[in-house]
């Protein structure tokens, strides 16, 4: 504008001068290069790109230029500014870069240190293997059926086919419950087995039954190594019309490649329970047992007595039955290798922990 | 019961070489379980042989007598040349015969023999005593063989010491009392490995005469339903009991005693009969078979004076009871060494009145074993000849000509069976010959029938075999465990082979799943372990002390117990009324293997006794009670609500490197029962938290969990008295709750979800400090209706300024509209309706103002 109305020639206004502008764009690109962070380089903007950076004071020249030179003119400006801002895009994009590695390099840690800050629970195993054993045969369309702990004699005995003076009642080691005052018997007992719940299922429903009772159960035992007073057994109970041994065999095979693979199988030994007759008691095949791959000891089956049937309301010329079960202590101590009944009474937390909590 | 299997081959043609696995499982096959089963021929390898001493050099200078042997072995050691053998003991003489193990052999043990110098001399193998061969303890002297001993020089000793034998030990199932003996086991091995069995048991017996061999009444036929006994006179006295039985009763466990009372014990574990020798002498006048009278004593063989029940039964002479009928003989009448007249005795008892008479006196002699789980009745004349034949022959004496048999045996009940039911119950399909057969290996007499049955629809899907043909069935008499169809049909089963049912996988009609109690006892003990607690089962029993520690008031009704008659342990008769006692018990015990923090949960059933109750009714077996009697026996049983129970102690997050550790404390507790509530799916709002006063926690740190304003448990603190008693750290908390009593989880409703932003309101509250937070919420939320999106206490705090007894209670509240942005006035608006309700109830100012 200073000289806006004075004849001159284009080519002696300095600032639009060639040299002038490269030499502009070249200070520029020395002072952002020396640049060292961005803030750096943001306190360099006013000076070279600002509004009295020397790009910005030629642009002003441009106007007073004959229209004929405008137009070069304002080309080698806006290519001069141009190439400025280029030159800061990049120094800005170099500088942001490390200052963001920087940053990152500061703010390192050791990720290995440990972060045990919430503890871990668990659950017992006996607890998870009874419910994994549940839901197999919930998923076979069978329902889980529970009972009392403290039982009335006559659902753990007598509905089973254990008279008052049978043998096999004297087997059981059972606990009574005191009677009340002046009564010479309570009626009631620790449950010896989960069977009663068989009874109380079929007193309670009709056929088809299928279910599958997971529980406590109580002998007077004396707790040691492989004895307790106190454990655990899951049972399954089928009363259908047409029901066989071989319908008992097909379950407890399917049971048994469920639980340990595919490749086990069991065997069948005959046995005596008062409640099912024919009786067996089944071993499976382990091989994955700490000693090496052995036949063990798994439970008790057999054919529902039409005895037991009959003191249920069942009419055993109609339906037939089988009943199986097994203790669960035991199949969580020789699928784990638990080698001490005591490790699963006591309740420390690190026999329990190793468990997990349970898929 | 342990047999020697020489014993069975007497009976039995077993093959020569059977091997004991084979033996082993043709038993368990059978359904005998096989506790062990030793092979002695294995017990001692190389040449073990018999030897005549020749010649004894009498070596000297040494600390102990040592002699240097001379002894033929035969061609047993490859030259015939006497073996030279230096042996420390003296119980013997030149011309003596004993048992030579050569070198090469190995003794049990692993005890290897070499040809070795010892005092001197060369020794070439060993002179064996019986304890050195494994065969009993005594090691007094070597085995000088009897005179009479059929063996030469050179000959194999095992079989003549006997090594050449197997000893079986099994287990037999309650209902097969006739499988304790040698015939029974015999009987079923016939079975099992086809070979010819010659019955013991049907061995020819004179019977009863006219005279009796001595006088007997028998007064109670139900209790003993045959009495047989015969007279043997003039017997030696001193005749003592051969080594053949005297070696089978020690395999099988019995003590010997005397010829008379060994020939009993002989007889008994070879037919399964139990007997009794009287001495003929020591009783006087008739013998009487009746009840005994209540009070009436007997001594018992073992020495101890038994007092009777009318329930027990005694044989009497004129002086009284002489004998605990079936279970033990009485001392005043039995055979001592003077004996020469002896009065065998074998009967038939009635197995329930036997079984309470042994529990009652806790006597389960072997005798009252096999007399539970049933004798054969057939037996009595048999076993007499047989006991009669052994006295006779060992101690000389005359078999009385009189036999005694009172017989009130009452004929079998035929069993009836469809021919049929087996295939039908079993799924093989076994062709009524095969039923025929199989039945009458077992020892029934089979009759085929042409009656008809109704169609069974239980027959479904089973390939018919024999139509229907049915089957009359009379079990032989020594087995009466069979009196059912099912009984025949185990024993088709089981003698057809387990192995032969087919595998077949029935389809259960579709079921419901878990029910909601079961999957909500699974999400709440899930949700307790992924919060750090540890499931524990703990034992339910504990000491009537517990209340005391626990401080439960004397009214408490955990108080009220359901009690154990026969408890392990006198001093934990109780079943638990709350999980917290043996909870806190792993706690504690935990504490002692060196964990300091501890967090542990339980789900369990307690026992609360139904005072009053009484006992349940009388209920049979031949039908389904009623609905009554049910409904009366299960209101007997206590009621047994599962629980469930954290305990925590120690820090609940431990200290790291990140900083300081948090302390468990009383709001972890009561946040373990909100856990537990929402694991049970119950919405927040029907869940309330009240201050309460409850043993065993502190009063001033518990807290009552409602539903929907029922009381359903308690958390906080424990009452640090309680602690002190059980001796665990202060600050212990715990929470139990009863998941019984909580309602079913509604069907969610589903909330609006509002996509306009919200309006954060902060206030802080003024109130007396004895107003519980929860309140004060609760009015703001009342006051600050539907706008109101959400509510969060962020500090509290106590001051100078605030003036003692008041604190300030900090909260944020989120104001949401479904529909629109609120405006700042509608969100002020909103929150002094929020402020003025809680001013309005509790006195609760705006601080600040």
């Amino acid at each position: 504008m200073t000289y806006r109305n004075d004849p001159y020639d284009p080519k002696q206004v300095a600032l639009l001068d060639p040299d002038a502008l490269a030499g502009a764009v070249a200070d520029a690109e020395q002072a952002f290069a020396a640049a060292a962070d961005p803030d750096a380089l943001t306190a360099l903007r006013p000076a070279h790109l600002g509004d009295r950076s020397p790009v910005s004071l030629a642009r002003r020249e441009i106007g007073a230029l004959p229209p004929a030179a405008k137009a070069d003119a304002g080309k080698r400006v806006n290519e001069a500014r141009r190439s400025i801002e280029a030159a800061y895009a990049a120094r800005a994009e170099v500088l942001d870069r490390e200052q963001a590695e920087r940053v990152l390099a500061t703010e390192r840690v050791d990720v290995t240190l440990p972060y045990d800050r919430r503890p871990r629970g668990a659950r017992h195993p006996l607890s998870t293997l009874m419910e994994q054993i549940s839901d197999l045969f919930v998923g076979m369309g069978y329902e889980v059926a529970e009972g009392p702990e403290v039982e009335l004699e006559w659902t753990n005995f007598d509905a089973l086919n254990i008279p008052a003076d049978h043998p096999a009642r004297g087997l059981m080691d059972t606990f009574h419950i005191a009677p009340p005052d002046g009564a010479e018997s309570s009626g009631l007992v620790l449950r010896t087995h989960t069977s009663p719940v068989q009874a109380r299922t079929m007193l309670a429903r009709k056929p088809p039954i299928y279910v599958v009772v997971p529980g406590r159960v109580y002998r007077t035992d004396e707790l040691d190594a492989t004895h307790a007073p106190v454990f655990h057994q899951v049972e399954g109970l089928v009363v259908d019309r047409g029901i066989t041994m071989a319908h008992l065999r097909g379950t407890l095979d399917h049971f048994a490649r469920a639980m340990f693979g595919e490749g086990a199988k069991t065997r069948w030994r005959p046995h005596y329970f008062p409640f099912t007759e024919p009786s067996a008691e089944f071993d499976v095949w382990f091989p994955e047992h700490r000693d090496g791959p052995r036949w063990v000891e798994w439970g008790g089956c057999g054919m529902v007595n039409p005895r037991v049937l009959r003191a249920c309301g069942i009419d055993p010329e109609v339906y037939s039955g089988f009943a199986f079960g097994m203790g669960i202590d035991r199949t969580v101590m020789f699928r784990h290798g638990v080698s001490d009944m005591r490790d699963m009474a006591e309740g420390d937390v690190r026999f329990t922990r190793a468990f997990g909590a349970g898929a | 019961m342990r047999v020697s299997v020489s014993w069975l081959r007497e009976y039995l043609d077993l093959p020569a070489d059977l091997p004991a696995a084979d033996l082993e499982q043709a038993l368990v096959d059978l359904g005998i379980e096989v506790e062990s089963i030793v092979d002695l021929r294995s017990t001692v390898t190389g040449a073990l042989v018999v030897g005549e001493v020749l010649e004894i050099e009498e070596l000297t200078g040494f600390k102990k007598p040592i002699r240097f042997c001379r002894v033929d072995v035969g061609a047993a050691n490859g030259t015939g040349e006497p073996q030279e053998i230096v042996c420390g003991a003296r119980n013997f003489a030149p011309g003596d015969r004993v048992v030579v193990i050569l070198p090469g052999g190995v003794l049990p043990g692993g005890f290897a023999i070499g040809a070795r110098k010892t005092y001197g001399r060369n020794s070439n193998g060993m002179i064996c005593s019986a304890k050195e061969l494994g065969l009993g303890d005594d090691h007094s002297g070597i085995i000088v063989l009897p005179e009479d001993t059929p063996a030469k020089p050179g000959d194999d000793a095992r079989p003549v010491v006997g090594l050449d034998d197997m000893v079986v030990e099994v287990e037999i199932t309650p209902d097969r009392g006739y499988a304790l003996s040698v015939r029974g086991i015999a009987r079923e091995l016939a079975h099992a490995l086809g070979v010819p069995f010659r019955d013991p048991g049907l061995a020819p017996a004179p019977g009863a005469t006219a005279e009796p061999a001595y006088p007997v009444e028998i007064r109670d036929t139900v209790g003993c339903d045959r009495f047989a006994a015969r007279m043997v006179r003039g017997v030696d006295p001193t005749a003592p009991t051969p080594g053949w039985m005297r070696q089978r009763l020690t395999v099988a466990g019995v003590r010997s005693i005397s010829l008379p009372v060994d020939i009993t014990n002989y007889v008994m574990l070879e037919l399964g009969q139990p007997m009794h020798a009287f001495d003929a002498a020591r009783i006087t006048g008739p013998l009487v078979v009746r009840r005994a009278e209540a009070g009436e004593k007997v001594t018992t063989l073992d020495g101890v004076t038994r007092t009777l029940t009318a329930e027990d039964m005694v044989i009497c002479d004129d002086t009284g009871p002489v004998s605990l009928a079936a279970v033990m003989g009485g001392e005043t009448s039995e055979v001592v060494a003077s004996t020469t007249d002896v009065l065998f005795e074998a009967a038939h008892w009635d197995p329930v009145m036997v079984g309470r008479t042994a529990r009652r006196h806790k006597l389960f002699s072997e005798a009252a074993k096999r007399w539970e789980r049933g004798v054969d009745p057939a037996l009595p004349l048999v076993a007499i000849e047989r006991a009669v034949g052994l006295l006779t022959e060992h101690a000389g004496g005359t078999a009385g000509a009189e036999i005694l048999d009172l017989d009130h045996i009452r004929p079998r009940t035929p069993v009836t069976l469809p021919a049929d039911l087996p295939s039908r119950r079993v799924g093989v399909a076994y062709s009524p010959q095969r039923v025929v057969s199989l039945l009458e290996q077992v020892g029934c007499h089979v009759t085929r029938g042409a009656d008809r049955l109704g169609e069974d629809p239980g027959s479904a899907g089973v390939p018919a075999t024999g139509g229907t043909d049915v089957l009359t069935v009379v079990p032989p008499s020594w087995r009466p465990d069979l009196t059912d169809p099912a009984d025949l049909v185990e024993e088709v089963a089981r003698l057809d082979g387990y192995d032969r049912v087919p595998s077949v996988l029935p389809t259960a009609p579709p079921g419901r799943g878990l029910t909601w109690q079961q999957r909500r006892r699974r999400a709440v003990a899930r949700t307790l372990a992924e919060r750090g607690y540890v499931e524990v089962l703990a034992h339910p029993f504990v000491a009537g002390e517990l209340a005391d520690l626990l401080g439960l008031p004397a009214d408490d009704p955990r108080r009220r117990a359901v009690r154990v008659a026969n408890p392990l342990s006198e001093k934990e008769p109780l079943l638990r009324t709350t999980l917290l006692g043996p909870l806190l018990g792993i706690c504690k015990r935990n504490l002692g293997r060196g964990h300091r923090d501890v967090a542990l949960y339980e789900i369990g059933a307690v026992f609360h006794p139904r005072p009053g109750a009484g006992a349940p009714p009388a209920m049979g077996v031949d039908r389904r009670p009623t609905d009554a009697e049910l409904a009366a026996a299960d209101a007997v049983v206590p009621d047994q609500p599962r629980h469930v129970a954290v305990v925590l102690t120690g820090d609940v997050e431990p200290a790291g490197w990140w900083g300081a550790g948090r302390p468990a404390g009383w709001a972890d507790a009561v946040e373990a029962g909100r856990v537990v509530l929402a694991a049970a799916d119950l919405p927040a709002d029907r869940v309330e938290v009240r201050a309460a006063e409850y043993a065993p926690w502190h009063p001033g740190r518990c807290a009552e969990l409602l539903v929907d304003g029922v009381v359903v448990g308690h958390a906080g603190e424990l009452h640090p008295a309680v602690l002190a008693a059980l001796e665990l750290p202060r600050r212990t908390s715990a929470m139990e709750l009863n998941l019984d009593a909580l309602p079913a989880a509604p069907v969610a409703p589903a909330p609006t979800v509002s996509g306009f932003p919200p309006a954060l309101i902060d206030v802080a509250l003024v109130v007396d400090e004895r107003v519980p937070a929860a309140q004060v919420q609760q009015a703001l939320v009342e006051g600050a209706g539907e706008l109101l999106e959400g509510v969060r206490l962020f500090d509290v705090y106590a001051s100078e300024q605030l003036g003692a007894g008041r604190r300030s209670l900090a909260y944020k509240l989120t104001f949401r509209a479904p529909d629109r942005t609120l405006t700042v006035e509608e969100a002020v608006a909103a929150r002094d309706a929020a402020v003025a309700r809680a001013a309005d109830r509790y006195g609760a100012t705006l601080r600040g103002t």
